[in-house]
C-alpha cells in the first residue's frame, strides 16, 4: 500500500514538473511581445518615454534575464505562491485574478462532471434493459457524445437565449447587479449558469450513457452472470452485480476524460462569456499576458492531477482487485 | 427414480439454420446414482446437461418429458424453472474458475445468492462451514475475494456453493478439464463424498475423459453426434461395451504396458457428421464397421440386458 502510494505520488510529481515546464515554455515561444502590447495600450506617443517605459517594464517582469534564469526564477516564485503580475489587469497579481475566476469554474465543472456521470450511468444501465429503449437511445447517445461542446453551447444559446429568451446569453450574473449574498443575485447567478452547465452536461451524459450501456451488456455475458442465471437468481441481483462491476471502467474512463472535459468547459465558457478560467485564457492569449496564461494553465494542471489522484484513491476503495494487486507489491 | 427423461429433443437456432444437437434422449437416473456422460466435443453432452437446468438463448426446446422426483420439470418455461433451479437442480459450470463475481467477497455473494432464493442464510451458515472443512477450504475464504483463491480452491468453493441447498440433481459440466491429474482425482472423490453424505441425491458428470469417470461413476452414458449410444454400469462400459462406437472409443484409450512408440494408438477413422443437417438414421453409420441397411433408420435406445441400454440394430439382432 505504502509502496503503491509513494510510486503514485512520484509519478504525479514528475507529471507536474513536466507539465509546468511546458506551461512555462508555451507563452514564451508564442509570437508577440507582451511589453510592447502594454505600451500600445497605454497609448504613449513620446518615443523617448516609450523607450524608458519599455526598459522599465522588461526589467520589472524579469524578461531581460537569460532564459534559463527566467525559468529558475519562475520555479522559485512558484514555491512562494507568486505567479507574477497580470499584464492584462496590471497591476493585479495573477493569483488574485485566478482566484476570482475559480468559483465560476468549479460551479460549472463539478456539477456537470458529477451529475452527468451519475445520471449517464443510471440511464445507460436502464437503456441496456430493453431493446426498444436501446435502439432509440443509442443513436441519440452517439450523436450527443460526438457533439463539440462549443457547438452545442452556441445552439443552446441561440434557442434559449436569442429565440425563446428564457435564459441570458452571457456573463455569470446580470450586469446590473453587484456580487452580494442576496436572493436576486443568487437567482441571477443560477440563470446565467444554466445554459453553460446544460451544454457541458448533455455532451458528457451521452458519452457515459453509451459507455455504461456497452459495459452492462458485456457484464451480463460474463460467466458469473450466467452462473447466477443457471441457479435461478433473480434478475435484480444479476443486474446489481453487473452495474457495480461496470461502474469501475466508467470510473477509470472519468479519469481519462477529465482533461477533455476541462478543455470542453473552456470553450463553453468562451461561448457564454462566462468569467471562468477558460474565458481568462482567451483574454490572456489575446493580450500576450504570459503570467496570466501560465497561471491559468497551472490551475488546470493542478486541478486535473488532483482529480486523477482522487479517482485513483476511490478506485482502490471500490475495486478489490486493485487493492489486492497492490499487496503483491507489483 | 430420481430423474426420468423421455424423448428430449433440443435444437440450436443459428444463423445458418437449426443445429440438431440433441435427438430423442430417453434415459433415467436412480436415486444416489452418479452417471458419467461421455462423448467427444460437440456431441451434445453439454446441451443435454444444461438443458436440464437452463435453456440458453439459442437453445430451442422441441419435445420431451422430464420428471424429477416424480415432479414434472418444466424446462421449456424459464420462469417456472426458477423454482427448481439451485434447490432441486444445480450446476457446477464448465467455467467454475470465473463463476464468482470478482468484486464481491465470497461470503457476501453466497449470502446474497442464498437470500435471493428466500432461504435464511444464518441457518445455512453452520452447514456451509462444515462443508468448507470437508473440501479442505479454511473458513476465512468467506472473507476473501475470488481472485485470492487458486484455481483448485475456486473449483471447490463453487462445488460447495452449488450444492449448498441439497439439490436432487447436480450437473457437473467438464469440471475436471482445467485441473491437473491429481487434483482431478481429489475433485472426483469429493463429488462421491457429497453423494455419500446425501448433499446431492444424484449426479450427472459431463466429461470427455472416460478414465476420470471410471474412478467414480456408477454408470456411464455415451453420446455420439446428438444421439445416445449406450448406457450401462461403468464397469460394463469399460469391460464389455456393446455399441460399436463405445467399443472403438474404449479401444482408443491408452493401455498400461503397451509402448505406443512401437504400436500406434488406435483411433476411429472419419469425422462425426455436421449437426446442421445430419444424415437420417444412426449418425455413427458412416464410421461404423458393422453398419448395414437397417442403420438408415434411427435405432431406439433399448435395454438389452438389465440396466444396459444400447442404440444399435446389430445388438438388437443379437439379443432378439
Amino acid at each position: 500500500m505504502k509502496r503503491y502510494f509513494t510510486r503514485k505520488v512520484l509519478i504525479y510529481l514528475l507529471t507536474f514538473f513536466i507539465a509546468v515546464t511546458i506551461d512555462w515554455m508555451i507563452p514564451r515561444f508564442m509570437p508577440g511581445d507582451p511589453v510592447l502590447n502594454m505600451l500600445a495600450k497605454a497609448g504613449s506617443v513620446h518615443a523617448e518615454a516609450q523607450e524608458v517605459m519599455y526598459g522599465y517594464l522588461t526589467t520589472a517582469f524579469g524578461l531581460d534575464l537569460p532564459i534559463w534564469q527566467q525559468y529558475f526564477n519562475f520555479w522559485k516564485a512558484l514555491f512562494h505562491g507568486d505567479l507574477g503580475v497580470s499584464v492584462l489587469q496590471f497591476p493585479r497579481p495573477v493569483a488574485d485574478v485566478i482566484k476570482s475566476a475559480i468559483p465560476y469554474d468549479l460551479l460549472l465543472l463539478i456539477p456537470s462532471i458529477v451529475l452527468s456521470w451519475i445520471a449517464g450511468n443510471k440511464f445507460g444501465a436502464f437503456a441496456a434493459r430493453s431493446k426498444k429503449l436501446d435502439n432509440t437511445i443509442l443513436p441519440v447517445g452517439y450523436i450527443l457524445t460526438a457533439t463539440p461542446y462549443m457547438w452545442l453551447g452556441i445552439l443552446l444559446g441561440w434557442v434559449f437565449a436569442i429565440i425563446l429568451k428564457i435564459f441570458p446569453i452571457s456573463g455569470a450574473f446580470s450586469y446590473a447587479l453587484k456580487p452580494a449574498f442576496t436572493w436576486t443575485f443568487i437567482k441571477s447567478v443560477l440563470q446565467h449558469w444554466f445554459l453553460p452547465f446544460a451544454s457541458l452536461f448533455i455532451v458528457q451524459f451521452g458519452g457515459w450513457a453509451i459507455g455504461m450501456r456497452n459495459m452492462i451488456i458485456y457484464e451480463l455475458e460474463a460467466d458469473y452472470a450466467h452462473y447466477l442465471e443457471a441457479l435461478g437468481a433473480p434478475k435484480r441481483l444479476i443486474r446489481k452485480y453487473a452495474y457495480n462491476n461496470a461502474l469501475l471502467p466508467q470510473l477509470s474512463g472519468l479519469a481519462l476524460k477529465l482533461g477533455v472535459i476541462v478543455a470542453g468547459a473552456m470553450s463553453t465558457e468562451i461561448v457564454f462569456s462566462y468569467p471562468g478560467i477558460g474565458y481568462l485564457i482567451l483574454m490572456a492569449i489575446q493580450n500576450s499576458d504570459y503570467f496570466l496564461l501560465q497561471g491559468c494553465f497551472l490551475f488546470i494542471i493542478i486541478g486535473v492531477l488532483l482529480a486523477n489522484f482522487i479517482i485513483d484513491i476511490v478506485f482502490i476503495l471500490v475495486d478489490p482487485r486493485t487493492r489486492l494487486g497492490m499487496q503483491g507489491g507489483s | 427414480m430420481s430423474l426420468t427423461v423421455e424423448n428430449l429433443t433440443v435444437y440450436y437456432q443459428t444463423l445458418k439454420g437449426v443445429v440438431q444437437a440433441l435427438e430423442d434422449a430417453t434415459f433415467s437416473l436412480d436415486d444416489g446414482e452418479i452417471m458419467g456422460l461421455a462423448g467427444e466435443s460437440g456431441c451434445g453432452k453439454t446441451t443435454l446437461g444444461t438443458s436440464l437446468i437452463q435453456l440458453s438463448g439459442r437453445m430451442r426446446y422441441i419435445k420431451g418429458k422430464l420428471a424429477l422426483d416424480g415432479q414434472e420439470l418444466p424446462i421449456w418455461d424459464n420462469t417456472a424453472m426458477n423454482d427448481f433451479r439451485y434447490k432441486k437442480v444445480s450446476l457446477i459450470p464448465q467455467y467454475a474458475m470465473s463463476a464468482m463475481n470478482p468484486t464481491r467477497k465470497i461470503g457476501m455473494l453466497t449470502r446474497e445468492l442464498i437470500e435471493a432464493k428466500k432461504v435464511d442464510f444464518n441457518q445455512v451458515l453452520p452447514e456451509l462451514k462444515r462443508r468448507l472443512e470437508l473440501v479442505e477450504l479454511p473458513e476465512k475464504v468467506l472473507n476473501m475475494y475470488p481472485i485470492e483463491l487458486s484455481g483448485g480452491m475456486k473449483q471447490r468453493m463453487v462445488m460447495v456453493l452449488s450444492t449448498l441447498l441439497n439439490p436432487s440433481l447436480l450437473i457437473a459440466d467438464e469440471i475436471t478439464s482445467a485441473l491437473d491429474v491429481s487434483t482431478q482425482k481429489a475433485v472426483m472423490e469429493m463429488l462421491g463424498e457429497f453423494r455419500d453424505r446425501k448433499y446431492v441425491k444424484s449426479m450427472m458428470i459431463i466429461t470427455h475423459d472416460i478414465s476420470v469417470l471410471y474412478q467414480i461413476a456408477d454408470s456411464i452414458m455415451v453420446m455420439y453426434a446428438g444421439q445416445l449410444s449406450e448406457k450401462a454400469a461403468a464397469e460394463t462400459i469399460i469391460r464389455e461395451p456393446r455399441h460399436p462406437y463405445t467399443k472403438m472409443l474404449i479401444a482408443a484409450l491408452p493401455k498400461i504396458g503397451v509402448r505406443y512408440s512401437e504400436q500406434v494408438l488406435s483411433g476411429i477413422p472419419g469425422k462425426p457428421p455436421l449437426l446442421l443437417d445430419p444424415p437420417a438414421g444412426c449418425r455413427f453409420r458412416e464410421r461404423c464397421p458393422a453398419a448395414f441397411g437397417k442403420c438408415l433408420q434411427a435405432p431406439p435406445f433399448k435395454e438389452v440386458q438389465k440396466d444396459h441400454f444400447v442404440a444399435c440394430w446389430k445388438e438388437f439382432e443379437r439379443h432378439a
